[in-house]
């Protein structure tokens, strides 16, 4: 500290309460700067909730809940009667994302096990990359894979005329999901801690009773959560499924027949609607629907997760 | 001789998992060279940088190779700076309450919004609503709320590995927040910044629900200078090969074009991927010099 004279101590002070209080004003300015920046996720969200709401209403008010809702039979262009029945495209997005998780669940939880516990280092430094660069891949390419090898393919195995199908939606929406699966749940067995490994290898299990029996029941949340976000990839997947399933609008009855999923029905009609029609809203109805399903898929996997967390620590 | 039937368990056990994790690397070389086979074939210098002719069944791809790009910087210069200025906010300024936690419950929730949706929003917000109509601007707009919140996760993890004393060091020297955050933290985070930034970018340049209906077009030759091309509509790499495998009349015709399509857009992908990887490898390597 250098020495002063009171008086110039005095003006010092003075500038310095000056200079402070402008400083001040900036800092506080930049705080607000960057918690309106903050806060812009949650407007997003919330932006999108009621643009889909609003812009969807008038057609749920017109066609009514129960049809809507409860009918298969949708026909909007239809000369007779135009009909709004979204149950059969539930279903068929229900539908592949299932068999998309019969498939990717046991796949996906195995690779996860074997990359924690017993990969070597450098089959690891492999098997990562991978998994990052096939979350990478583009769906409008899997789709287009999903025309040219899989459909040919199911086609010759099963017989039938095409296989634009149920199925081939489902192998390729797995493949999707799988990369999503397969991080999450190892970072929740990698979590797992080591204490329960050594417990049960101490006792006299082998790793494989230990892997089984100890680690896998403790990663239990982390590994459902972690489904979940697959399953919500998989109802959200658009491309994949427009390209791959054979979009028939009608209620399913097996897996070899050709489905449309909500999503494909908003790819593939909004471009032809008029805006403000009964069927330009409906379509929003269905993109409001399918937002309110992946929320809910994120929001049940979040609540896992969190919950997890905690025990884990 | 006794039989150890738990080891024999053992090793079958690892032996199936073992082959779940060969069967992803089958999947993701299948995929690889399916593609690379194929396209290889008809790429060419004229196939990336001519127009397509003929009814689009002979000629390159260059203008979804450009509109690609424009969608895409347009898409960096939304979705950039306000993934960075969320990140800052929640790693620098917010401390722990509620308003913290619903940012990330909605940040990890529109992570989890179907693309289509995003799509459908764009298409009222800013198609409609703003009168961008079917344009780059509306694109590249929607595809940026798609990749926010990867840039904002992205930008967090550069954040998180800058160690706290850096912060402490300019703080104990009477440096205000933000001239700490600006001259110790940001300097250090810049790359895995742009690490995310660029893996985000990769993900939204092969999007292709998102840009259906505000501003894909079939078939668009001739992009405008700009900035007027922010108002043209454009074609764009995976919208190209959506249209050649589904929508052409002349599908058997036009699959070898189909075919090099998904080859350059993966080759695109790839490389961006392996570009960020390479600047991760860098940086942690200064950052461990320093």
């Amino acid at each position: 500290m250098p020495e002063r004279t009171p008086s110039s101590e005095k003006a010092t002070k003075q500038l310095k309460s000056k200079t402070a209080l402008w400083r001040h004003l900036k800092e506080r300015t930049i705080h607000y700067f960057f918690l309106i920046n903050g806060l812009m996720a949650v407007i997003i969200l919330v932006g999108i909730f009621s643009l889909l709401f609003t812009q969807g209403f008038p057609a749920l008010k017109a066609v009514g809940l129960g049809e809507f809702f409860f009918s298969d039979h949708w026909d909007p262009t239809s000369p007779v009667k135009e009909s709004y029945g979204i149950l059969a495209m539930v279903v068929s997005t229900l539908m592949v994302t299932l068999g998309a998780l019969i498939i990717a669940v046991p796949v996906g939880i195995a690779c996860a096990a074997y990359l924690s516990d017993v990969a070597s280092p450098r089959m690891r430094e492999i098997v990562k990359p991978v998994i990052e660069i096939l979350a990478g891949i583009p769906s409008v390419v899997v789709g287009f894979l999903g025309i040219v090898v899989t459909g040919p393919f199911i086609a010759k195995v099963f017989g039938t005329a095409n296989g634009l199908n149920a199925v081939n939606g489902s192998i390729l929406l797995a493949i999707m999901a799988l990369p999503t699966i397969i991080s999450i749940s190892e970072d929740a067995i990698v979590a797992v801690p080591q204490e329960f490994k050594s417990a049960s290898l101490a006792l006299g299990a082998n790793k494989w009773q230990t892997l089984t029996r100890v680690t896998l029941p403790s990663a239990l949340s982390g590994i459902i959560a972690a489904v979940m976000l697959g399953m919500g990839r998989a109802i959200g997947e658009t491309m994949t499924v427009l390209m791959a399933c054979g979009n028939a609008p009608a209620l399913p009855h097996s897996f070899l027949d050709p489905v449309r999923t909500m999503t494909a029905t908003i790819a593939i009609e909004l471009g032809e609607t008029v805006q403000g029609s009964v069927h330009y809203q409906s379509l929003f109805v269905i993109g409001f629907v399918l937002f309110l399903m992946t929320f809910l898929v994120n929001l049940v996997s979040d609540l896992v997760l969190h919950k997890y967390q905690r025990v884990a620590r | 001789m006794k039989i150890n039937w738990r080891n024999i368990t053992q090793f079958l056990g690892f032996t199936v998992l073992r082959m779940a994790a060969i069967f992803v690397i089958l999947v993701l070389a299948f995929i690889i060279y399916d593609i690379a086979s194929n396209g290889a074939k008809v790429i060419s210098w004229e196939f990336i940088t001519q127009k397509p002719t003929k009814g689009m069944t002979a000629g390159g791809i260059w203008p979804a190779i450009v509109g690609t790009f424009w969608v895409s910087l347009v898409t960096i210069f939304f979705a950039v700076p306000m993934g960075m200025f969320t990140a800052i906010y929640l790693n620098e300024y917010a401390t722990q309450g509620k308003i913290i936690r619903i940012i990330r419950l909605a940040i990890r929730n529109l992570s989890g919004v179907p693309s289509i949706v995003y799509g459908l929003f764009g298409f009222a917000l800013f198609v409609l609503m703003m009168n961008l109509g079917l344009s780059v601007l509306s694109a590249g707009l929607t595809l940026g709320l798609l990749t926010l919140p990867w840039t904002i996760t992205a930008s967090e993890e550069a954040l998180k590995t800058v160690p706290m004393s850096y912060r402490e060091g300019a703080l104990a020297l009477g440096a205000t927040k933000w001239q700490t955050i600006r001259t110790n933290v940001l300097p250090y985070a810049i790359p895995g910044m742009l690490t995310g930034t660029i893996l985000g970018l990769a993900r939204a340049a092969g999007e292709t629900a998102p840009i259906l209906f505000t501003g894909a077009a079939f078939f668009w030759p001739v992009l405008p200078s700009f900035p007027k091309v922010l108002i043209s509509q454009f074609m764009a790499l995976p919208y190209h090969l959506f249209i050649m495998s589904t929508q052409h009349h002349e599908i058997a015709k036009v699959r070898p074009i189909a075919y090099g399509t998904a080859l350059v857009l993966i080759v695109l992908i790839l490389t961006m991927n392996i570009l960020a990887i390479l600047i991760r490898y860098r940086f942690r390597r200064k950052y461990k010099r320093a």
